[in-house]
């Protein structure tokens, strides 16, 4: 095996060889990625879509007065409202909360904001007990594994080794039925849900309109983590807000279709603040923390702005071939598929991401399936024009010296054709030691080594179209001439 | 038929170099339609595989060398859905801070087209009197279906061909995990990927696989050969100009 000098590779490698998470992702390409395409076709409102990502840019246009406006109507309701700029100060401050109530236990929904900040370790150093209720992302937390796909965290996995997994820490007797593996869980999960004293959540949606938040879930485990315990803390981007509930009932049914081919999720969640005081129903408390954590950075970027259109459905995961091959692990990152190679440089990096940068087909397959159409494919190319040639603004540090100039030599061949055409017809003369009896090359050296490890290439033609052309035109000269000849 | 402009003949590199029988099969489907033909001598590359790594000013170099080549060209044809889409669709963006050089970049990208999309959206063309005994499968190469929106026109022109079965594969549209210098740069997931291509195409039984793109039958012959597997790669063109019963893909 060839030596692999990075980590997306080497995790590449690991998920390609993994055949249990092969055979699921098959299943789930064929299944969601399929579907969501299917439902794009049948929507009765075919502009639907370029509607809803109209909305979204108008609303990041003033993303600061309607998050304003959500803040002020949340805490007219007796909610707390918290802006952190960096994830440092969103975990102080869940930190703080958490202390002055003296919480033991945290029951979480789903939340790959969470996972973003990293608030489970900060809360679990302090002695606190968290929870996923989640079932995938619970199977995930057993495991002490992450999650390979923001919708479907444990899609990594089969029932199998779940099984082993919950007869090891949760003690049941072996059983590989899923009916009885979710009861196991929701037995033990249950109990959690109603001791915990604080609920962590994300943020589907955010409405400024109505000053509430949105989640959605088909396990009812939010509804619970969000209304059981005296404390819910919902964490959200900054861009998960949108301005009106008519805007929000696009993203809704965008959502629920991209993300599980649902017209609607078993349960949406709306939250607005602590229980109202002539009600029983809620928490006592409720923070929203709003992240910013290098969104304003990519707000304030033209080029970029369009990715904090997305909703985080996960459909371009269910489409995307490259996703479909490695799995999520290989973006070592709580973003993964065509999102995730998009927003996980732009948050955390660009030079230090830059395997994810370049290592798609940019085949447009998840600009396609985008709900509010992002171009992912287009971001990408700036990502790696940033990477090729630096970039001030975002602190890239460009290509390596070597890369740039063999860029620039190819462009000086490009444009001087006798020569170029001089450098193919001389690898033509060289290739002859690499040739197979079909005229194709095999265990080439170098670089070249990289294709044909794996793949034979053509070598180069005896005679090139352009040489073929140039004997044509002279034929034809000639025979031209030669019935001239016969004319006269 | 009236008088149709002269053909410009765009040469992808990949066809230049290693598949000329493909550029010379297009000749003969022009020379068949009775319609003058030219091949701008001096056009190397479109530039697409420094754009796609990054490397903007290096492709914008390029950009400008076909802009020159191809400056006189009333009507210019590509076999190859990618260099098309770099042409119509990246050269604009090159040259976003030059109006000249822009105009005259969307000028060129309005005169450019896809093989198939000529024949059928322009020429009104579908039977070529083409035949070609053999059960074939069709793959959508990515920027010719998805960034060109051109999936039913070489559809058409293989339903007229005489002999030829189309065996549709499952996910024709699914990258073949080419990706120009991706294939380099990450072999293993591409070779993965044109794996996955592969057993959708095998499971068609088909003898061949067509496509309007060298550089994806280009990979995907590449690992068929290298597995030994029993499949042949085929371009369009090849089959659109290919007469009479038997030797069916023109070999080197």
């Amino acid at each position: 095996m060839p030596e692999i000098n990075s980590l997306y590779k080497k995790l590449a490698n690991d998920g390609i060889n993994n055949q249990c998470l092969q055979h699921s992702l098959q299943g789930l390409q064929q299944r969601l990625g399929k579907g969501a395409l299917n439902l794009w076709n049948q929507l009765p409102d075919q502009q639907l879509r370029a509607r809803a990502k109209e909305n979204r840019m108008q609303t990041l246009e003033h993303l600061d007065l309607v998050l304003e406006e959500l803040a002020k109507k949340i805490q007219a309701r007796g909610g707390k409202v918290f802006f952190a700029s960096t994830a440092e100060q969103a975990n102080d401050y869940i930190s703080k909360v958490a202390r002055q109530h003296n919480v033991q236990t945290v029951v979480k929904g789903k939340s790959m904001t969470s996972a973003e900040i990293g608030i489970d370790k900060v809360l679990e150093d302090q002695g606190i007990e968290v929870v996923e209720t989640d079932l995938g992302e619970y199977i995930v937390q057993l495991a002490e594994d992450t999650p390979s796909h923001i919708i479907a965290p444990c899609i990594h996995m089969d029932r199998y080794q779940i099984s082993e997994l919950f007869t090891q820490k949760l003690g049941i007797p072996a059983s590989t039925d899923p009916p009885t593996l979710t009861q196991a869980a929701r037995t033990t999960l249950r109990k959690k849900l109603l001791s915990a004293d604080m609920g962590l959540t994300g943020c589907n949606l955010a409405c400024a309109e109505t000053g509430h938040i949105t989640l959605v879930s088909n396990e009812g485990n939010i509804r619970m983590a969000t209304t059981m315990p005296p404390v819910h803390v919902a964490i959200m981007g900054m861009e998960r807000v949108v301005a009106t509930l008519d805007e929000h009932k696009t993203l809704l049914q965008l959502l629920t279709r991209g993300a599980s081919l649902q017209k609607l999720s078993t349960y949406v969640s709306f939250q607005g603040g602590p229980a109202a005081s002539d009600g029983p129903d809620g928490p006592e408390e409720f923070h929203l923390v709003i992240l910013d954590n290098g969104r304003s950075r990519i707000l304030a970027d033209p080029d970029f702005k369009e990715v904090l259109a997305c909703i985080r459905c996960g459909a371009c995961l269910n489409i995307c071939p490259v996703y479909g091959r490695i799995g999520g692990h290989a973006y070592n990152s709580p973003y993964s598929g065509p999102i995730g190679a998009v927003i996980t440089p732009l948050l955390d990096g660009i030079n230090k991401h830059a395997d994810l940068c370049k290592g798609e087909t940019l085949c447009g397959a998840c600009k396609d399936i985008c709900p509010v159409e992002n171009d992912l494919p287009r971001m990408l190319s700036l990502l790696r024009e940033k990477l090729a040639h630096g970039d001030k603004n975002w602190d890239v540090q460009p290509s390596s010296l070597q890369e740039r100039t063999m860029f620039t030599l190819w462009a000086w061949l490009i444009q001087h054709p006798r020569i170029y055409h001089a450098t193919i017809s001389l690898m033509g003369h060289l290739q002859h030691a690499w040739s197979n009896r079909a005229g194709m090359l095999d265990n080439l050296p170098g670089p070249a080594s990289k294709w044909t490890r794996t793949r034979l290439l053509p070598a180069v033609a005896q005679k090139t179209f352009r040489k073929r052309w140039q004997e044509k035109l002279s034929k034809s000269k000639a025979s031209r001439q030669q019935s001239g000849d016969q004319h006269e | 038929m009236t008088q149709q402009p002269t053909v410009s003949l765009f040469i992808q590199c990949l066809v230049d170099h290693m598949y000329p029988h493909v550029g010379e099969a297009m000749v003969n489907l022009f020379d068949r339609l009775d319609i003058p033909v030219t091949y701008p001598d001096g056009q190397t590359c479109c530039g697409q595989p420094a754009f796609n790594s990054g490397h903007r000013q290096s492709a914008r170099k390029a950009a400008l060398h076909f802009l020159q080549v191809f400056r006189d060209s009333e009507v210019i044809i590509c076999p190859s859905g990618s260099c098309v889409h770099m042409v119509r669709h990246h050269y604009p963006q090159l040259f976003k801070d030059e109006p000249d050089l822009m105009q005259m970049a969307e000028r060129i990208g309005d005169r450019t087209y896809e093989l198939t999309e000529y024949l059928v959206d322009v020429l009104g063309v579908t039977d070529l009197g083409a035949s070609f005994h053999a059960k074939t499968t069709y793959h959508d190469s990515c920027h010719l279906s998805r960034s060109l929106g051109i999936r039913r026109q070489p559809r058409a022109l293989l339903s007229k061909v005489a002999g030829l079965e189309l065996i549709e594969m499952e996910n024709s549209d699914t990258c073949c995990g080419f990706g120009g210098t991706f294939s380099i740069h990450y072999p293993e997931i591409s070779t993965a990927m044109v794996d996955e291509k592969l057993r959708t195409i095998l499971a068609t039984g088909a003898e061949y696989v067509t496509g309007c793109d060298i550089s994806c039958l280009m990979h995907i012959q590449g690992r068929a050969q290298k597995r030994n597997l029993p499949v042949q790669v085929v371009h369009i063109a090849e089959i659109l100009s290919h007469q009479g019963e038997a030797d069916h893909a023109g070999n080197k």
